[in-house]
């Protein structure tokens, strides 16, 4: 690991000021950036440890929701009696993420903002356009089962490694951002992140010194909510494909879904011609198929990762399938 | 969030131009930053970094790269913490922060000034040893032993979180007190791998520890 300077920072002003100089960074949990120094990845010149900012707390809104300290654990997240009661898809979301140990240290914020979990993005040996912008992208020619099927780029096909994530897309939450020249912002999570293009070096639409501070969740929607993950063993790994699925069924008609996938895109995917499909469908078979099949339209599958197109399909028309059974 | 945004766009050009003007924007970018960049500091200001550990008080002046599981080892003379893989995969660093179990590989030592650890030395009280670590050996629950130190640690941390009513991804009522199970013990467990594959011995003693603290 390279040297560094350390700060802790003792108020979200300062903070911002102070991760603003070239070179800062934020350092929260630590779980995914301690992780890339190790490895050389990441490299920052002076760390500023927001863990002790009051961003802890998990407090209702006025219109129903709930807003979600940046530093709220991902264990005490998934453990709070209002998210496993009005928003399960997204307490089962945290819960299908990483290990126990992991999530008692890692953040709201923090897992937003973890970086993807390509091989080749680890390996400092190996040209990567997101470590190393123009260096070329190894994943495209290489092992790249875990990789990208929807709105990849010739530059980069990495996806986003958050399960978390996903769930709060579907919920259509917010994130509330606090700027270095002290305002703040706030940005629906569907744009917090960004598709690779050709600038993959870039995960976020944040700038330099932007910290998040919470994570707004407007009051739960109408329907059943789930999140189902699949990976190559039943704990502690990566989606191959994960879905957060909200439908809503009334008189065996759909009136709306929400979905948002994992595992197959530089962001959580939320495939809004499906969604339109289905409302007004009849909450059947046959339109959940078209959902599946609408869900993944446009995707591109390369040797190693055709084979998720026809899971992705397959995961968006069971999960619906059971949402409607009741299960 | 850890990088300048780059300034110049990308246009239409032929391959050759592409490669040129990507290779170009990069050096570009990269002496930009190498400017307006402060010297990393050789060697690094120590931090002084207070941890009470197993009950005692600690001063210590540290690197800040110092990780909490190198700072138990090195610093401390507590090798019973064991580093396996050093990235949050294996578990053999678990040790209890504030009473909640973490990867002390992933933590740095200055980050947790202030904070009460307890490590596997700790465990035992008056020379006894801790009802998990007495189930472990009377299950066999290890074959080399080097992760049950973390093996241990986790254990009495995941008991902790299931008296409080932590769920897990297995537990089938989110709204409910979840209940040990086999199950629940093998995903809540998940974050410490056994390359020996001692696992149902793991589970047969932290079975056994969790009636025993229930008891």
């Amino acid at each position: 690991m390279r040297s560094f300077t350390y700060e802790r920072a003792n108020d979200i002003a300062a903070a911002t000021q102070a991760a603003s100089q070239p070179g800062a960074s934020y350092i929260a949990g630590g779980t995914n950036l301690l992780d890339l120094m190790k490895v050389d990845v990441e490299r920052p010149r002076h760390l500023v440890d927001i863990s002790r900012l009051p961003l802890r707390d998990v407090v209702e809104t006025p219109d129903g929701g709930l807003s979600i300290g940046a530093l709220v654990s991902n264990a005490g997240l998934a453990a709070d009696s209002r998210v496993r009661r009005r928003y399960p898809v997204l307490a089962q979301a945290l819960l299908a993420g990483a290990s126990a140990q992991l999530r008692n240290q890692a953040t709201t914020a923090g897992n937003l903002l973890q970086r993807t979990r390509c091989p080749y993005f680890y390996d400092v040996s190996m040209p990567c356009n997101k470590r190393q912008p123009g260096s070329g992208c190894s994943a495209l020619g290489g092992y790249n089962r875990m990789h990208a099927i929807l709105g990849a780029s010739d530059a980069c096909i990495a996806v986003h490694p958050s399960d978390m994530a996903v769930a709060m897309t579907a919920l259509q939450a917010e994130v509330e951002i606090h700027t270095p020249s002290d305002t703040t912002r706030r940005t629906p999570i569907a744009e917090l992140h960004r598709l690779p293009g050709q600038t993959p070096e870039h995960d976020t639409t944040l700038a330099p010194g932007e910290l998040i501070t919470a994570v707004i969740l407007p009051p739960p929607p109408p329907g059943r909510q789930i999140y189902r993950k699949v990976r190559d063993r039943a704990s502690f790994a990566f989606a191959l494909v994960s879905l957060a699925a909200i439908l809503d069924v009334r008189d065996g008609k759909v009136q709306t879904a929400r979905l948002a996938m994992g595992g197959v895109a530089h962001k959580p995917w939320t495939p809004k011609t499906a969604e339109r499909a289905l409302v007004g469908a009849a909450a059947q078979a046959d339109s959940f198929k078209e959902a599946g099949q609408a869900a993944v339209h446009n995707a591109v599958g390369r040797p190693h990762t055709a084979f998720k197109i026809a899971l992705a399909q397959r995961l968006v028309m069971r999960t619906l399938g059971d949402l409607a059974a009741g299960g | 969030m850890h990088e300048p945004p780059h300034t110049i766009t990308r246009r239409m050009l032929g391959l050759t131009a592409l490669v040129t003007a990507a290779f170009g924007r990069t050096l570009h970018a990269q002496s930009q930053q190498q400017a307006a960049l402060a010297p990393r500091p050789e060697p690094p200001a120590l931090e002084e970094v207070h941890l009470t550990v197993n009950s005692q008080a600690h001063t210590l002046s540290l690197d800040p790269r110092t990780t909490l599981l190198d700072a138990l080892r090195d610093h401390l003379g507590l090798p019973g913490t064991k580093k396996g893989c050093d990235h949050g995969q294996c578990g053999a660093c678990t040790v209890l922060v504030n009473g909640v179990r973490l990867n002390s590989c992933l933590s740095l030592a200055v980050m947790r000034d202030g904070d009460s650890i307890v490590t596997i030395e700790g465990l035992a009280e008056d020379g006894k040893m801790h009802p998990v670590q007495q189930a472990f050996v009377k299950h066999d629950g290890f074959q080399c032993g080097y992760c049950t130190p973390g093996q241990i640690c986790s254990t009495v941390g995941m008991l902790d979180e299931l008296k409080r009513g932590l769920p897990s991804a297995v537990t089938a009522n989110l709204a409910a007190m979840p209940a040990i199970s086999v199950a629940e013990i093998r995903e809540r467990m998940s974050g410490n791998i056994c390359r020996c594959s001692a696992y149902p011995n793991i589970v047969a003693a932290i079975m056994e520890a969790q009636h025993g603290s229930a008891g």
